[in-house]
């Protein structure tokens, strides 16, 4: 396993080395104004040894700790992400993707905060076209989405959601979706729409985000990545399978 | 207390691509220039980590931030308009750059058709065609007039493309070639061919070659990376102010680029503007710009809230019709378009660029007889081939689940097996559309936000069915297994997106009782004041708006100059 890692790192350097000596070439310029391209100044060299210390230390992941939510809340996003992308035959789902502690530390952040939003009030109900005007925030409409999902939960099954099997849970978020649950506070399919996008957020994007391990969301739909070039993919009339990379590849 | 600075020959507000391109031609005409720009400085070193869906193109990182400014929205005059708190249907441009930095590319011109829309229309088809509150006028310039400014800025940008067989009559070849054919873009080529249409390579701003501009600026050539739309190019092989106009004119030492700079007033006395005012967002500070040309070429919504906000043009009423400030604010109707599922294919839907694509435009402007149809104009049907990223990339049968098992399967299943047919319907002005200061909302230092009343009409949803009806018609051609199209507009909405092709509210024209700005984006209300945007389109064409934005800039940018040596109204 040990030394199966240590290949794999060898490869990536390789790979990102010829990255870079792609990357040197092509920022082209003649005469006049040099403006194009990544220039060689902002690609650090001499951090393959670095690189190789770090792949050794990282025996945990350290990120996947709570920001924001606690264990209970954790466990019930866990459990409904995976409802929404659950694992089957093609490969992992939210849950082993780490889908949850993404969406933890997403809240936890600007995201969670609205820090980019406009809330000024007055707050009044708009139309259906004129979008989100109420003055929650999204952590604050999580925790309380997440309690009305267990409220609901034990009010129809008698259990906690994620005691429910998984057709009750699908049941639940289902009333939840259509806005057959009702609630005061927030709106049932504002909350589950925000959890659905959240949770293909976590699947797909860069793993540097908490969520996607190891790269898995991509690899099951044959999705590259972040790739620095196709031009060789453009013309092609065949599938080209390309074994994906993430932004620490640029590091 | 306003800190006033020493006077300087034109101040410029906003520095995207209407103020980088008239910032290079002053200065190079001797000008000293100041460029004020309230988001902050960028470069292409921002860029080398930009291959990040979720920070891009999910969280807006490019975009100005909506809790310092917004607009408010409403559909209809009875509503209450409300703030755009999130983003959705369009997103505004920040910093150096503007919207050109975080644009697809896509570099069309209007047609002849468009700049004379309301004499050709009457001459072809009688003024009844025209419905009674539909505003459309001439541009007070013809397709022949702005051609060598399309010219210019095709060559500034290197724009890459091939003729278009159904366009206005060109001076001059593309300056590099067309982009590469991918087999999607050949599928629609053959099939539109065999419809009997006309089909052609998208004209592109993402490089398809080395390139060598005549300001001496060079650029690399595209590598077809996929991360275009919402993202700054690591290459610069897209043309963006930031790398082809802005660098030329700081070259000339005349021009003060200070970013972090909101302008909120344009300061005049006797229909004169004499300056700006402006905030230092960095330390609060207000500062007096004193300048002998004012040039507005920020956004469209900030154009239109400046001039109103500093009480100069005459704003528009709806109910009577009369004033200019604010008058036929148009969009973009994109949504006629249609998914075809292709089985037995597998494309490399992930691989692209944000111009790459295949185009027709025989149901544009009036290239088609209009006689046996509810609607003016067109628009453009495309093959677009902009890279297909997996957060916001799942495209599934119409009818199927939208999460759980199904949607997984699905999701996986056809994000490699289908391809779409768009339209770019143009985006005709009516009496009630407008743009006008928002009674209630303010911004951060409690300026009043610019409220938008907008919403579709018959004409856009007689159009809208019609392009998807074509866009279907081509996808079977194609040959594919399954085609969802679009079936009803329904109503505009704001927090989905669309396009952020939003047009009008400064308008053009030949008669200043109808039009704000006349063909050189020179205020008729006032001389030295130059607006200069798609806040000046009458209408928004069946096209990309950029190209058309880039020709009126270079204009204006000769008409400054002409100004500054003899006065006087230009046209």
């Amino acid at each position: 396993m040990a030394e199966d890692n240590h290949n794999e790192e060898e490869k990536l350097d390789k790979d990102s080395l010829s990255r870079r000596k792609f990357l040197r070439n092509s920022g082209f310029a003649v005469g006049g104004l040099a403006v194009g391209g990544v220039l060689g100044s902002v690609i650090p060299w001499g951090n393959e040894e670095k690189e190789q210390q770090q792949a050794a230390n990282e025996t945990k992941n350290f990120n996947q700790a709570l920001m924001n939510f606690n264990q209970v809340e954790f466990q019930v996003v866990e459990a409904a992400t995976e409802r929404i992308f659950p694992e089957d035959d093609l490969g992992p789902g939210a849950k082993s993707l780490g889908v949850a502690f993404y969406i933890d530390h997403q809240l936890a952040g600007s995201y969670g905060f609205n820090a980019r939003d406009y809330m000024n009030p007055p707050f009044f109900h708009g139309e259906k076209t004129q979008g989100y005007q109420g003055r929650l925030k999204r952590r604050e409409i999580f925790r309380i989405g997440i309690r009305e999902m267990q409220n609901y939960s034990h009010e129809k099954f008698e259990k906690g959601f994620t005691d429910l099997t998984a057709e009750e849970q699908d049941t639940v978020l289902t009333d939840f979706a259509e806005d057959n649950v009702n609630l005061t506070t927030i709106s049932a399919s504002g909350f589950f729409n925000l959890i659905r996008s959240m949770t293909l957020e976590g699947v797909y994007s860069d793993p540097l985000y908490g969520g996607n391990r190891n790269m898995e969301g991509w690899k099951m739909r044959d999705y590259p990545g972040d790739q620095m070039n196709y031009t060789k993919v453009i013309e092609s009339e065949e599938f080209q399978q390309i074994e994906p990379r993430s932004l620490r590849d640029h590091m | 207390m306003v800190k006033k600075l020493p006077k300087t020959d034109v101040v410029i507000v906003g520095v995207g691509w209407g103020g980088g391109i008239i910032a290079s031609e002053l200065t190079k005409q001797g000008l000293n220039v100041v460029g004020l720009e309230k988001g902050q400085e960028r470069e292409t070193e921002d860029y080398y980590m930009a291959h990040d869906e979720l920070r891009y193109a999910v969280r807006y990182e490019l975009m100005s931030d909506l809790s310092k400014e917004t607009l408010t929205f409403r559909g209809n005059e009875k509503m209450r308009a409300l703030p755009m708190r999130q983003y959705g249907s369009f997103l505004l441009g920040d910093g150096v750059g503007g919207a050109g930095v975080h644009w697809n590319g896509q570099t069309f011109r209007f047609l002849p058709y468009d700049f004379e829309i309301r004499t050709r229309t009457i001459e072809r088809y009688g003024k009844d065609k025209i419905p009674a509150d539909m505003t459309i006028q001439d541009w007070g310039i013809t397709y022949d007039e702005i051609e060598p400014y399309y010219d210019k800025f095709e060559k500034m940008a290197g724009i890459s493309g091939e003729e278009n067989p159904l366009g206005g009559k060109r001076s001059n070849k593309y300056p590099t070639k067309p982009m590469l054919h991918s087999p999607q873009m050949k599928m629609f080529k053959q099939a539109t061919e065999s419809l009997n249409y006309h089909p052609y390579t998208i004209p592109s701003a993402n490089l398809s070659e080395n390139y060598t501009n005549p300001d001496g600026i060079s650029r690399a050539a595209c590598q077809y990376c996929a991360f275009c739309e919402r993202f700054g190019c690591e290459y610069g092989a897209k043309a963006d102010p930031v790398v082809t106009v802005i660098p030329i004119a700081k070259n000339t030492g005349k021009f003060d680029l200070r970013t972090h700079s909101w302008v909120r007033r344009v300061l005049h006395k006797d229909g004169k503007a004499t300056g700006v005012l402006y905030t230092d967002v960095t330390t609060g500070e207000e500062i007096e710009q004193p300048a002998d040309m004012v040039v507005l070429t920020s956004y469209v919504f900030n154009n239109v809230k400046l001039l109103l906000n500093s009480e100069i043009g005459r704003p528009y009423n709806p109910s009577t019709g009369r004033g200019v400030i604010g008058k036929n604010y148009a969009y973009q109707i994109i949504k006629g378009s249609a998914t075809g599922f292709f089985e037995d294919k597998k494309f490399n839907n992930f691989a692209g660029a944000g111009s790459l694509g295949m185009v027709i435009d025989d149901f544009n402007g009036d290239n088609f007889d209009h006689s046996d149809v509810n609607f003016l104009h067109g628009g453009y049907l495309s093959l677009t081939q902009t890279g297909k990223r997996p957060i916001q990339s799942n495209p599934i049968p119409a009818d199927s689940p939208t999460w759980g098992k199904e949607f997984k399967q699905n999701s996986m299943k056809y994000i490699n097996k289908t391809l779409s047919i768009g339209a770019m319907g143009a985006s005709l002005p009516f009496k009630q559309h407008y743009l006008d200061l928002d009674p209630m909302y303010k911004d951060a230092f409690g300026d009043p936000l610019i409220r938008m009343t907008y919403d579709f009409k018959d004409q856009d949803r007689e159009l809208a069915k019609f392009t998807a009806t074509k866009a279907k018609e081509i996808l079977k051609e194609m040959g594919a297994d399954r085609i969802d199209a679009m079936e009803e507009l329904g109503p505009y909405e704001i927090n989905t997106y669309q396009t952020t092709h939003n047009t009008g509210g400064v308008i053009m024209g030949g008669d200043p009782e109808t039009s704000a700005v006349n063909n050189y984006s020179q205020m008729w209300d006032m001389d030295n004041l130059f607006v200069v945007g798609a806040s000046s389109f009458p209408h928004n064409s069946g096209y990309n708006p950029t190209d058309t934005v880039g020709a009126l800039a270079y204009r204006a940018a000769e008409g400054i100059v002409k100004y500054s040596k003899n006065g006087g109204q230009l046209a």
